[in-house]
């Protein structure tokens, strides 16, 4: 036990009575060293401040119809340096891949090269409008056949739809698309979107979203999808089957040849969660294992970065089956070249529609496509390669202090379980909020939903192996205290954050979703 | 490969510890017929620097704005991004995080997204937004549907003023939905009526303002009428620095404020990634979608800040949530703090002073011409001309004399030939009296 768990005890959130004081944090400022405390901009500006020295405007006579907003807007006031002060202080109570290994499984973070920031920044790239003519973005044009010609190979699809802003917005676009075709074959009855017990829950909300019923499939004791039990539900009923290959388990979904068969003959299609394509890039296409559609996450396998959470983009390959009804606008190769198609006219007369403004996120192809180049096929290859050696590294290093879910190789994840904690009086939250502690974000927590407690690690290819041997034991030494029953470590972790745990429930029961001016009074008091 | 820092002894050794002689053993699950023996038929590994040469190349073919006099807009419009914004979101802490669904490790972006919810509160006139969707015409999307979810009824009416994108996304969605659009045919003169088509199906009303074709209006009286009826009104706003100069949607009554914040930080990027913004009111907070972020205290009391009303998405209600959305754009809503930030009150109302400003001197000068017509009455820094011939060609001509002369509206309404006249004209602080004559030049050439 720690010296501070013994002087304080152990306390769960809320334990502390109003105005004690945390020992630890015992400084005149509430600083930490580095870690500085910081207000918000609204606490900080004053109205005649200004970070922008802007020219005065000329004199004019409006034209806005006498609708002059009147009345102050209430936005602080500040100068260049305090902002740039401001939000420096804040980036440095962010954990980020490039502060550390970032585990989180089925989320991807690897690291993010800096070449594809400077090209995404290029003025031929990020100065060009959506709606300029056509003949004066030759260039860009010629990118987003390129990226499209990279991932229709990687995938073995025909065709690939660009413009959906991430996963969740592909497959909506995948969904749709396989509901036109349904409907354009006269079968619009289907009711039923089968989603396995493990998916994202992107996948369900998605059906749920396009007016199917989402029917759920049981897995079986190897963490895969249950065959028998996925053939009991297929039908004339059943749209789709939306399933994700490497599986959130971690594992390849080994009779995906035979799955693929049984939806095919029930007549619907097979959508695929792409979200884990980085574990096999480069050694298999989807095409391959009868996948009729795909989502592509360009911020997972393709490093474009999360960015806290966005922004992300997520193109859609697509079948022959599926590909007239990819949505609008479509880049084709025509007798005078390449031309972007705007509008429902001939070939794409079947188009859902359009599915985002303009084109898609030209920002985010760039940069996945320099990280394709920067690979290329071979690159690829070891990227899957080196992905899975790394998560298999951490299973065999990790298996007999934390307790494996499933047993056998997996593939760029390992998934395991609470048992280990078993009896302990720890839960997973509790282990990987020690593990913050430690300097380490905490893995995937609570998903997939298939096994009690899950962790859910996925180290990445750009993790070198003593970065995985030093992680590897820092669990298992924390496995060790907690075994040994060095509870208070856990509950009162983490202590050495900017914050320690939040209280969730207390933000959802009064939300409190913006900053308000104090009430003149409280002003008054103090 | 310069990503890979695994070596070759390296990986030995870890085969060795797994107790596998290849890595081939590792991908034993993928059924034979399915495995690829070798890389698939595409370039190999290059180094930066001929990566760089390569999409460099790419970049060079294109007309960047910054290069020539540029006046297009309709929906996404070139202004000064402050040399700040750029160097702080590519701060690493901010760029290589993940979303703060680990409160104690992201404070900084929680921070800033309580931070962007206010200003887009404020900047609005509406109580509440959240941390951003994809872009304004998924926002616009988004709102109809949250508006059908709180009067449960499923019929939209769009005004002929929204983006013509937009007003296509809203199609979409509701063809595979399942929802009525009723969109009114465009209206370049600004003067259309839509309470007519207020019934008690009606779940929304949907409007731009500034408008797509550059007219603002008033739609106080609008708000009212559909209140009346039981239906919300949703406000479009495709150029948000406009809120700096005109009356917000909150004022006028919207319900529901679905925008495109691209203007504040974010580059053109021929498109996207920009960033869109989605505002309302305090007793709908439950229905919104898209991620928010929250003030409360940690276990030692102190002010913090988590992800909240998280029941009302996907990765804990499922199929029951209130939009499948998981990723938002949260760089570029910290690129939009940022500029937000460094321009303040005083600095916002002078910008968008100096956008009207622009816009007025480019209609007085254009509306000179011979048989070129402004449209609008009121604008703020776009509007609609009427040519005497089809705009299209005018552009055309007008780009191979190295101006990029505005949008148009042909492109985006091709089947409507009385709209081929109209070209769509954008000024900011970026354009100069220089570009402004050159347009003018070109413009008299090309008619004459």
């Amino acid at each position: 036990m720690s010296d501070w768990s013994r002087a304080t005890g152990a306390r769960l959130i809320g334990d502390r009575a109003p105005g004690e004081l945390a020992a630890p944090r015992e400084t005149i400022t509430g600083n930490r060293g580095l870690q500085i405390e910081e207000n918000l901009i609204f606490e900080q500006g004053s109205l005649g401040r200004c970070g922008i020295d802007l020219a005065d405007p000329p004199l004019f006579r409006a034209r806005l119809g006498g609708l002059e907003r009147q009345g102050p807007i209430g936005l602080p006031g500040l100068s260049e340096p305090q902002v740039v002060r401001h939000f420096t202080r804040l980036s440095q109570k962010n954990y980020a891949i490039d502060s550390g290994l970032y585990p989180l499984g089925s989320c991807t973070m690897k690291h993010n090269p800096r070449l594809n920031e400077k090209l995404a920044r290029l003025p031929g790239f990020a100065d060009i409008h959506p709606l300029q003519p056509v003949s004066t973005v030759p260039g860009a044009l010629v990118l987003i056949d390129t990226l499209a010609h990279w991932l229709k190979t990687l995938t073995g699809m025909p065709a690939i739809a660009l413009s959906p802003g991430a996963g969740a917005h592909g497959e909506l676009c995948g969904i749709m698309s396989i509901r036109a075709a349904l409907e354009a074959r006269g079968e619009r009855r289907r009711s039923r979107v089968l989603v396995p017990e493990s998916a994202h829950g992107t996948n369900p909300a998605t059906a749920a979203a396009c007016g199917y019923n989402v029917d759920s499939v049981s897995g079986n004791l190897q963490g895969r999808v249950d065959i028998e039990a996925l053939r009991a539900k297929l039908d004339t009923d059943v749209a789709a089957l939306m399933l994700t290959n490497p599986n959130t388990c971690g594992l390849f979904e080994n009779e995906i040849l035979e799955i693929a068969a049984a939806v095919h003959a029930a007549g619907a299609f097979f959508y695929c969660d792409g979200a884990n394509f980085n574990a096999i890039v480069g050694r298999v296409r989807p095409a391959d294992l009868g996948i009729d559609c795909m989502h592509l996450n360009l911020h997972k396998t393709f490093s474009t970065p999360h960015g806290g959470g966005g922004p992300g983009s997520g193109p859609v390959a697509l079948a022959a089956s599926l590909a007239p009804y990819a949505p609008l606008p479509w880049l084709v190769h025509g007798a005078h070249g390449l031309e972007l198609v705007e509008h429902k006219k001939g070939k794409t007369q079947q188009a859902i529609g359009r599915l985002k403004g303009f084109h898609g996120q030209m920002g985010m192809f760039v940069r996945a496509l320099a990280y394709m180049m920067s690979h290329g096929a071979d690159g690829l290859r070891q990227v899957a390669e080196d992905a899975v050696l790394n998560a298999n590294y951490l299973r065999v290093r990790l298996k007999s202090d934390l307790s494996l879910s499933f047993p056998g190789p997996c593939m760029h994840e390992v998934l395991f379980d609470d048992c280990f904690l078993r009896e302990t009086g720890i839960t997973t939250l509790d282990f990987a909020k020690a593990l913050i502690d430690e300097g380490y974000h905490p893995m995937t927590m609570y998903f997939p939903l298939v096994v009690h407690g899950a962790l859910l690690i996925e180290p990445t290819e750009t993790e070198s192996k003593a970065s995985l041997d030093h992680f590897a034991d820092v669990l298992k030494a924390l496995a060790s205290k907690a075994r040994l029953g060095d509870t208070a470590r856990f509950h009162a972790a983490p202590r050495w954050t900017p914050r320690r745990r939040l209280d969730e429930t207390a933000a959802a029961r009064k939300p409190v979703l913006r900053w308000h001016p104090e009430p003149i009074e409280q002003q008054a008091e103090q | 490969m310069r990503y890979l820092p695994l070596t070759d002894p390296d990986r030995r050794e870890m085969l060795a510890a797994i107790g596998v002689d290849s890595i081939d053993a590792l991908f034993a699950d993928v059924p034979r017929a399915a495995r690829l023996d070798g890389p698939v038929d595409l370039p190999r590994a290059m180094g930066e620097i001929e990566v760089e040469r390569a999409i460099s190349g790419m970049a060079s073919r294109n007309v960047a704005a910054g290069s020539v006099p540029f006046f297009i807009g309709g929906g996404a419009y070139r202004h000064h991004i402050p040399a700040a914004v750029d160097h702080l979101i590519q701060r690493g802490e901010f760029l290589t995080s993940y979303t703060p669904y680990q409160p104690e490790l992201a404070q900084g972006t929680l921070q800033y997204l309580f931070e962007f919810q206010t200003q887009v509160a404020l900047l609005t006139g509406m109580e509440v937004a959240n941390a951003s969707l994809y872009d304004g015409a998924t926002a616009c999307a988004e709102a109809v549907m949250m508006a059908n979810r709180v009067t449960r009824r499923r019929k939209a009416v769009l005004s002929g003023a929204v983006h013509p994108h937009y007003r296509e996304v809203c199609e979409t969605y509701a063809r595979f939905v399942g929802f009525e659009v009723a969109a009114l045919d465009p209206a370049p003169g600004g003067d259309e009526d839509p309470t007519g088509l207020v019934g008690r199906d009606t779940s929304c009303v949907v409007v731009q303002n500034p408008g797509f074709f550059g007219e603002i209006r008033d739609y106080s009286h609008l708000a009212r009428h559909c209140h009346a009826a039981g239906a919300l009104l949703v406000v479009v706003v495709t150029e948000v620095l406009s809120l700096g100069a005109i009356v917000p949607p909150g004022e006028m009554g919207a319900d529901i404020v679905a925008a495109e914040g691209q203007s504040l930080g974010n580059a053109l990027n021929f498109g996207g990634p920009h960033l869109g913004l989605f505002a309302s009111r305090d007793k709908f907070v439950r229905q919104m979608p898209g991620r928010l972020a929250g003030q409360t205290v940690d276990a030692d009391g102190r002010r913090g800040w988590v992800l909240t009303l998280s029941t009302r998405e996907q990765h804990i209600r499922r199929e029951k949530a209130t939009s499948n959305i998981c990723t938002n754009s949260g760089l570029c809503a910290l690129a939009f703090t940022i500029h937000l930030a460094l321009l303040g009150e005083t600095g916002l109302t002078r910008l968008a002073r100096l956008n009207h400003a622009a816009a007025i001197a480019l209609a007085e000068r254009l509306e000179r011409i011979p048989d070129v017509r402004v449209l609008n009455q009121a604008f703020f820094n776009e509007f609609a001309l009427r040519l005497p011939r089809p705009a299209a060609a005018v552009v055309d001509a007008l780009a191979e004399r190295g101006v990029l002369a505005g949008i148009p509206v042909s492109r985006l309404y091709p089947s409507w030939t009385e709209l081929a006249g109209i070209l769509l004209v954008a000024a900011t602080e970026m354009t100069t009296t220089e570009d402004m004559d050159r347009f003018d030049r070109a413009l008299r050439e090309a008619l004459s």
